[in-house]
């Protein structure tokens, strides 16, 4: 299982929590099983997201790989100027 | 509305064209004559993209109007280098990386050459207020200022 | 990518030579935006609401398309009627549309509403006049605060995403909450907590180069468009929808960009360049006049935002909170939420709270502008720092060092921080003469720091050696401030071969696979891992030749220096042969010898900064003077440190007009008041001082040679710096920016 702190402000789409638990070996993986474990949350997934593993931004990447233990953070996709 | 034929000399070429009397010599240099170095970022004499020098003087050419330029010397960015040879304050901008995007350059270099003809010897403030008529967003003129000043120096030694 | 694959010697990387386009750009040869025509080219004009809201009841074309002059005039329903309107940012394609050509409703003063296509640029614009439109008139709203207020005028209902809570008014759009801890159990721990409250007005990004395009489509649905922009991928995907053709049929060629600054990403004036060149079935040339690009194009959020920091006596941070309302226009998209996520992230944070609202109201759509949204909270959270300083009699960079986040940090947004360069650029302005340096009467210092994220996204990049053993490399990011000079560089490097025997080529949609925007300090980072990429598979390719030459295992023969080499005594006795030794013959030898490289790069690798400005206030005028300026930024690994110090220069001066000069000034119509250079004023060669750098160098794991982008982050500190010296310097806290003259003699007054 791998362990996915979210942003706060989706606290209220996950039924209060900020930490949730899903089955994932990749950044695809996990945004698919977020959503079957929580419906609600295709909604900010759809409007985009960035996933950091141990800290290293994955912006957009489908296909990185999460070991085992990762730290993993959903966070709002980036937009730059 | 009927046009005006209009001679004129631009970098030492004797050139004619027809023009609306509300076309600027911006619209004529670009439009007519193909001479597309001088910019139009602003049609209110605000920020120098434009410049050149007419019989000496620097003009914004988007505030004179293109019949103005009758039998007038006309000089722009494509006039300044001898041949292949460039002139100093061109080869210092590269140099210098006085530039990064480039679309001030034009005016910018027409400005300061004008600059070193009447002020060989230019302190760092009037160089600074010289061209402050010529807006530029990429560099904060910390290099084109350094390019400017080493141009002078370099002229100066020259001479 | 492993450590140990960095690399750390460099033989052309970090060197300054001549630019490869500088003498294009010196000559007035480079060709630009509007340095473009066509045989039998049309001129388009484009009519723009006067007011700020305003129904559509009717637009009379027929006397306008009656001229003789006049070949095609477009409305809405000369667009794809199959673009989706959906909530938030999800429907963008439709945001777009509406921002380039208005629908129901005039959204904005300067809002498109119809367009001409004419024989020439005057009769374009003189048949605007014979456009009928009826309107009318709404309420309007363009301030954010009063956006926000329940009987504020509703721009459009139906905008906002499923991160609203209930409760708030349409104009709400998104919304965003993070952090991690107890704030108020940590405002309880601190000897000293400052709350309050900032804002910042909307500026522009100020490109000389206004926006321009030459487009040809016709009814077969195959176009050609030649603009200037940061992107042109973006440009023919957003066009080709907008347009309801096929992205593939549409070639888009990027001209020399005369400046963008994050408003060249997106598209103005081209979808309606084409939809005239499609009725016209002609070339179609629009080039934006200055008040058109300050009208309708876009400008940055404004904001209006609350911030609380808990100190202890020895400057521990113990809690910070904050709120940023950020007014985007006409259209979901204000960066709240990035403001929110950059505006403690400089800080190792125990507690820390963080909301950003979206917020719509009747301006410009806004667009990125350096660092999108990131200066905005540095300007109100470095300025309680700033204060919670003064007040604890402590040291601002001895207090920031303390708190500074660094590898392991869980920072403000979540994740742990990787290698990071925050406490090297302090320690550097710590160190910096300018910091110790005697202050005259009269003179304040400021100091801020500043983050931004910095991007990859999509990149492809394409490498051709000829047979004289010279290289065209193709990129697909618009050369905005030098970024040929750094590809070629970094291409030099892994080949082996002079700086001066590699041309660079920005290429069009149509010769290169899809690349992202020139944005998100990306450039040298993303199509510089590329162009080495790239360049490793070209060397891959040229061992091959070599040992096939030779008749040894490819595996056995290794580059060096621009040669091929027998990778150790094992592998034969052969002298080294130069590149164009194998390019010379390679016809013969397997064919062309390519590398190519196409990936979405992920580890752009976070960036940080320390500025040290002196300021000085003339209590009779207001009038503040930046006597002394220094930016110092990790750059990663500067590749062309010349471009690395523009970026940093170019940063601090855009942060100095925000800060003293700049603003969109609206009047009670709605209309913007100041729609030109003179009356919106950036900085001028004469307003500034020399801007000192110093390169910090912490190598970023995720790029061959450690690039951190440096574009953007440049623009984050100088807000609150300027506001921190001028604080100083004028003895009053300011809380409003831009700090012009007559706000500052208020503020003087008001203190007494």
């Amino acid at each position: 299982m791998v362990e996915v702190h979210l942003w706060s402000g989706l606290r209220s789409l996950t039924g209060g929590k900020q930490v949730v638990e899903v089955e994932a070996a990749t950044t695809g993986e996990l945004l698919r099983a977020l959503v079957r474990v929580y419906p609600q949350l295709q909604a900010p997934i759809d409007a985009g997201v960035s996933v950091a593993i141990d800290g290293r931004i994955i912006a957009s990447g489908l296909s990185e790989a999460i070991p085992e233990g990762a730290e993993i953070y959903l966070m709002q996709r980036l937009r730059g100027g | 509305m009927s046009k005006f034929h209009v001679s004129t000399t631009v970098n030492g070429d004797t050139v004619e064209y027809l023009c609306d009397p509300r076309e600027t010599l911006l619209d004529c240099l670009r439009d007519k004559l193909n001479l597309t170095g001088a910019k139009e970022g602003c049609g209110t004499g605000d920020c120098g993209a434009c410049s050149v020098t007419v019989d000496g003087r620097l003009v914004c050419s988007c505030l004179m109007l293109g019949v103005e330029a009758e039998g007038k010397q006309i000089e722009t960015v494509e006039g300044i280098s001898d041949g292949d040879v460039l002139h100093p304050l061109q080869k210092n901008f590269i140099e210098h990386a006085a530039l990064q995007c480039g679309v001030c350059t034009p005016g910018v270099l027409v400005a300061a050459k004008s600059l070193l003809e009447k002020n060989p010897n230019p302190t760092e403030e009037e160089a600074r207020y010289w061209l402050a008529g010529n807006l530029c967003r990429c560099t904060g003129y910390d290099k084109i200022i350094r390019a400017v000043m080493d141009t002078a120096a370099e002229l100066r030694e020259a001479s | 990518m492993a450590l140990d694959d960095r690399k750390s010697d460099f033989k052309f990387v970090g060197t300054r030579p001549d630019r490869p386009d500088g003498l294009d750009k010196v000559t007035g040869r480079a060709k630009f935006g509007a340095d473009a025509y066509a045989p039998g080219m049309l001129h388009g004009a484009i009519l723009r609401s006067p007011h700020a809201h305003a129904r559509i009841i009717s637009i009379d074309t027929s006397r306008a398309e009656a001229h003789k002059d006049v070949k095609a005039v477009v409305t809405r329903v000369d667009f794809s009627d199959k673009v989706e309107f959906k909530p938030g940012l999800e429907g963008e394609f439709w945001n777009v549309l509406e921002n380039v050509m208005a629908g129901e409703k005039a959204l904005y003063d300067g809002h498109a509403v119809a367009a001409i296509a004419a024989t020439s640029a005057l009769a374009a614009r003189d048949a605007l006049k014979l456009i009928e439109v009826e309107y009318e008139v709404l309420p309007h709203v363009t301030d954010v605060d009063k956006a926000m207020e329940p009987d504020a005028p509703v721009i459009r209902e139906g905008a906002a995403d499923y991160s609203v809570p209930e409760g708030m008014h349409p104009n709400v759009v998104r919304y965003h909450e993070s952090g991690h801890g107890d704030v108020e159990a940590g405002f309880a721990e601190a000897d000293l907590v400052i709350e309050d409250s900032f804002v910042t007005e909307a500026t522009h990004q100020g490109y000389i180069e206004p926006h321009a395009c030459l487009a040809t489509l016709g009814n077969d649905g195959k176009g050609e468009l030649w603009c200037t922009t940061q992107g042109h991928w973006i440009a023919q995907k957003t066009c080709a929808a907008l347009l309801g053709i096929e992205t593939s049929q549409l070639r888009v060629t990027a001209s020399e960009i005369g400046g963008g600054f994050g408003g060249k990403t997106t598209v103005f004036i081209e979808p309606v360049a084409l939809a005239l060149s499609r009725k016209a079935n002609r070339p179609v040339k629009i080039v934006m006049n200055r008040s058109e690009v300050f009208r309708a194009t876009g400008p940055t959020a404004s904001a209006s935002m609350d911030v609380k920091i808990g100190m202890k006596k020895d400057g521990t941070i113990t809690a910070a909170q904050g709120v940023f309302r950020l007014q985007g226009g006409a259209f979901p998209g204000a960066p709240g939420d990035m403001t929110a996520m950059c505006a403690f992230a400089p800080y190792n944070l125990t507690n820390v709270r963080q909301v950003g609202y979206d917020v719509m109201s009747n301006r410009p759509k806004q667009a990125a502008y350096r660092a999108p949204g990131a200066p905005m909270g540095a300007f109100a959270v470095e300025s309680v720092l700033d204060e919670l300083c003064n007040k604890l009699g402590l040291d601002p960079v001895d207090v920031r060092l303390k708190n500074a986040a660094h590898e392991g940090t869980k920072a403000s947004y979540g994740p742990r921080y990787e290698r990071i360069g925050l406490v090297e650029t302090l320690e550097a302005a710590k160190a910096h003469p300018h910091y110790s340096a005697p202050l005259k009467p009269g003179q304040g210092r400021g100091i801020s720091c500043g983050f931004w994220f910095n991007h990859g996204g999509e990149t492809s990049v394409s490498l051709a050696l000829s047979e004289d053993g010279s290289a065209q490399l193709m990129v697909g990011t618009p050369d905005i401030g030098g970024s040929r000079a750094s590809m070629a560089l970094m291409a030099a490097e892994v080949l082996g071969i002079p700086y001066e025997n590699i041309r660079v080529t920005v290429a069009d949609t149509a010769t290169l696979g899809y690349n992202d925007v020139s944005h998100g300090s990306r450039v040298t980072y993303a199509s510089g891992l590329a162009t080495i990429k790239a360049a490793r598979s070209a060397v891959e390719k040229l061992c091959e030749r070599a040992a096939a030459k030779w008749g040894i295992p490819a595996d056995a023969v290794k580059w060096e220096n621009g040669h091929a080499v027998p990778s150790g005594p094992n592998a034969g006795d052969f002298d080294p042969m130069p590149l164009a030794d194998i390019t010379a013959d390679m016809g013969s030898t397997g064919g062309p010898i390519s590398g190519h490289f196409e990936a979405t790069p992920e580890g752009a690798g976070v960036s940080f900064g320390t500025h040290i400005v002196d300021a000085e206030v003339d209590p009779e005028t207001g009038k503040t003077s930046v006597t002394r300026y220094t930016v110092i930024q990790d750059a990663g690994k500067a590749i062309h440190p010349d471009y690395v110090e523009g970026q940093y220069q170019g940063g601090a001066a855009q942060g100095i007009g925000w800060a003293l000069n700049e603003e969109y000034v609206y009047g009670d119509n709605g209309r913007l008041q100041n729609s030109i250079f003179l009356d919106y004023r950036i900085p001028v060669a004469s307003d500034l001082p020399m801007i000192d750098t110093v390169i910090v160098e912490v190598p970023n794991p995720g790029h061959p040679f450690g690039v951190r982008g440096v574009g953007e982050t440049g623009i984050v500190p100088p807000l609150a710096a300027i506001a921190n010296a001028v604080s100083k310097a004028a003895g009053v806290r300011m809380r409003q920016l831009p700090m012009s003259p007559p706000r500052i003699l208020a503020a003087l007054k008001e203190d007494g």
